[in-house]
């Protein structure tokens, strides 16, 4: 068991890191054609716009949550005077909020997918796949905070975050160490985590990595040549 | 001043019969691809009519075109930089594919495979998006064609601004023209500055407007903020396209597709001189009906010794000053002034101009019941009211309009007044201003219209096109393709979901039994 429980949580993150990163960089040098956002708006857009909006907003705010609140070391909480309780209240506050706003957008964006006749005949076998991965994971997420509210102590919180900063500093056999202790649902949530970010480049997800704040800057008219 | 040069195109909508050849031939060209069934960069509208995508005049609703602000800045009327950000996750401004019509096809192996019945086996429609039956056909790519919809529709055409339009319904009043339409390859293209990724451009040396379908990444804001609707979604490469000008012929110093079709002889390509650096001033003019007046003045005279030096030190090739001399489009649009921009209130600067029709007056002018101005039929009693013309051409300015019509009437007074009673008639050409040579001209390029005057196509050099001559970059190249260079890939099946773009999901016709 403490093999496989390695192989998952000291390793994996590396495998889906690799890939991730090399994986993107791939597609984006070899097949640039195939890097685009594939909206399907204009296939049917009755209630799109509240769907799309409500499931952006949430998901990125539940990204950057979870970006600042892993990887921020605590000894930089600590000195900002944010104990591990609040913060974890924090977090189950602010999560809760964004990620019932995403699945409300989610849903809507699974069924859509689903059921409308032309976007489903336009659907991919990875545009499907991805989007139930997500819609899992924001389950898996949401299901975490009636755990958390058992623990308002923060120290679950504490350990997952070592996890996540062993994994960014290279120590996998510590993370896996720490891993062991997690329950099964936050298990499942890391792991299926981690399969989302294997699987991003061979999904429409590469365009987050093209927001578009260079449009900010530039000017209006763009002239080139031959 | 910045001498820029591009390939302008005219239509002379006073000799279109509404045959959509150009549509067709352009159709079976660019866009008889899956996923652009429903895409025509060319098509040709009946008007009055509300037209391809529904209402698509109609900047109220779709917000396309530029907006100009109380400081004289220009923005694109679907909100600035950081409101067109906002608006990624959902445009509120796009059109669904029912506002354009779903595409279909028949079930044509029904035909042949339908069992022995009492009735004749039909081929019904099936949607072409999702492949589903559909019970009935809504919309379609030329639904009005020939007026062929209730007036009360028909009359939501935005043109019908400011005209008592209710007579129009009436039989014995009606009238029609047709409207073909293509990208404008505007000089300030609102889809240009409405691209989150910078990956449609301009190019310089014939100002043709491209989407870079690498750089693409759908973000569709570009079919929103295009005020004329002539930059198409691709629903199953989720990249945006365009009218190309048929850029690969342009350059080869040929027609474009349409243009070389058109039986009708109707167009007209030529390069036109501009100052680039005025573009910005004149696409901001306060009023929307100096537009027109401001766009005619960035052209340069390419007579004028200092434009062409000018012209000279911006790199223009020798070929295409000589080139703008012959140009029809500098004819009929700066000289004779018969020519003008679609809806220059739209501030894009459109740079497909278009010759107004006549319409029917001369048998109602001899039986007394129109005035007759001299020998020239009275432009107020046209069929087509001269308020909806200049609704499409001059931002409703009636002036230009009625010249250029005048000019028009007044050119056949003379011809017929030279070949018929063997007279000159100067005075018929100086009441709208016409010399003689210029209405010789006229005839030459508008009655007899050979291939030689109606395209005047320099070649691109590309010494010219590139800042260095890259030779060597375009040997082994491979031409048109669909993104990632020469290399397909053998297997059928891509890593990054890339599909085939030669391979299309018909229905098929017959299947035969396997063996």
């Amino acid at each position: 068991m403490s093999h496989l429980n390695d192989l998952l949580f000291g390793v994996y993150p590396y495998v889906a890191g690799t890939v991730f990163l090399l994986g993107s960089l791939l597609r984006f040098e070899r097949d640039q054609y195939t890097w685009k956002a594939h909206s399907s708006q204009m296939l049917s857009s009755a209630g799109f716009r509240r769907a799309s909006n409500f499931f952006h907003i949430g998901i990125i705010g539940i990204f950057l949550g979870h970006f600042v609140g892993l990887l921020t070391p605590p000894a930089v909480w600590h000195a900002l005077g944010v104990s591990p309780s609040f913060k974890q209240g924090i977090a189950i506050v602010a999560g809760g909020a964004l990620g019932t706003l995403c699945f409300i957008g989610l849903t809507a964006l699974v069924r859509r997918r689903l059921y409308d006749p032309r976007v489903r005949a336009n659907s991919s076998r990875m545009d499907i796949v991805i989007l139930l991965a997500i819609y899992l994971q924001l389950i898996l997420g949401l299901l975490t905070i009636p755990v958390s509210l058992f623990h308002l102590d923060g120290g679950n919180m504490l350990a997952l975050m070592a996890w996540a900063q062993n994994i960014v500093t290279f120590d996998g056999p510590a993370a896996a160490q720490i891993a062991a202790g997690f329950g099964w649902l936050f298990k499942l949530h890391l792991l299926l985590g981690m399969t989302i970010f294997l699987l991003f480049p061979f999904s429409r997800l590469v365009h987050i990595w093209s927001v578009p704040i260079g449009y900010i800057k530039r000017p209006y008219q763009v002239v080139r040549q031959r | 001043m910045k001498v820029r040069a591009q390939i302008g195109m005219v239509l002379n909508l006073d000799k279109c019969i509404g045959c959509h050849t150009c549509s067709v031939t352009c159709k079976n060209v660019w866009t008889s691809r899956e996923g652009m069934e429903y895409a025509w960069f060319n098509n040709v509208e009946t008007k009055p009519g509300i037209g391809y995508p529904k209402d698509w005049e109609n900047q109220k609703r779709w917000n396309g075109g530029w907006v100009r602000k109380s400081s004289g800045k220009l923005e694109p009327k679907i909100g600035g930089k950081w409101r067109v950000l906002a608006n990624l996750f959902a445009n509120p401004d796009l059109p669904d594919i029912g506002d354009y019509y779903e595409p279909w096809d028949y079930d044509y192996a029904h035909l042949q495979n339908a069992p022995e019945s009492k009735t004749m086996p039909v081929a019904r429609p099936r949607s072409v998006i999702s492949g589903q039956r559909m019970e009935k056909i809504e919309w379609g790519p030329n639904w009005e064609e020939i007026l062929g919809s209730e007036f009360a529709k028909r009359s939501q055409d935005y043109n019908f601004e400011n005209v008592q339009k209710d007579i129009y319904g009436e039989f014995e009043n009606t009238f029609m023209m047709y409207l073909p339409r293509l990208c404008e390859h505007c000089l300030n293209p609102a889809c240009v500055g409405s691209c989150p990724s910078g990956a449609i451009y301009k190019r310089e040396e014939d100002g043709i407007v491209l989407i870079d379908q690498d750089k693409c990444r759908g973000w569709r804001m570009c079919v929103s903020a295009c005020p004329y609707k002539k930059i198409y979604y691709n629903w199953n490469t989720g990249k945006s396209e365009k009218c190309i000008f048929c850029y690969p012929r342009i350059e080869a110093g040929q027609p474009t597709v349409c243009s070389e079709t058109c039986v009708g002889r109707i167009r007209y390509l030529g390069v036109l001189l501009y100052d680039a650096d005025r573009i910005e001033q004149a696409a901001a003019t306060r009023d929307e009906k100096d537009l027109y007046q401001a766009q005619l003045d960035i052209f340069l005279d390419p007579f004028d010794p200092q434009v062409q030096e000018e012209a000279r030190k911006a790199g223009i090739p020798e070929a295409w000053i000589s080139a703008a001399q012959q140009s029809p489009v500098y004819k009929m649009a700066i000289d004779w002034k018969i020519a003008f921009p679609l809806h220059p209130e739209y501030r894009t600067l459109p740079m497909v101009w278009y010759v107004p029709a006549l319409s029917p007056i001369q048998a109602k002018a001899a039986s007394g019941e129109l005035g007759l101005n001299g020998i020239i039929p009275d432009v107020d009693s046209l069929r087509i009211p001269l308020r909806y013309l200049a609704n499409l051409l001059t931002a409703g300015d009636e002036k230009p309009v009625a010249q250029a019509l005048k000019r028009m009437l007044a050119m056949r007074a003379y011809m017929r007044a030279k070949t018929v009673d063997g007279e000159i008639r100067e005075d018929v050409l100086d009441a709208v201003g016409l010399r003689l040579d210029q209405v010789e001209s006229m005839y030459r390029y508008l009655a007899i219209a050979n291939y030689e005057d109606r395209f005047v196509i320099p070649t691109s050099h590309r010494e010219y096109a590139s800042a260095t001559y890259d030779a060597f970059g375009e040997r082994g190249g491979c031409g048109f393709s669909f993104g990632n260079g020469c290399s397909g890939g053998t297997n059928p099946t891509n890593l990054f979901g890339g599909k085939k773009q030669t391979t299309r999901k018909a229905i098929p016709i017959r299947v035969e039994p396997q063996k």
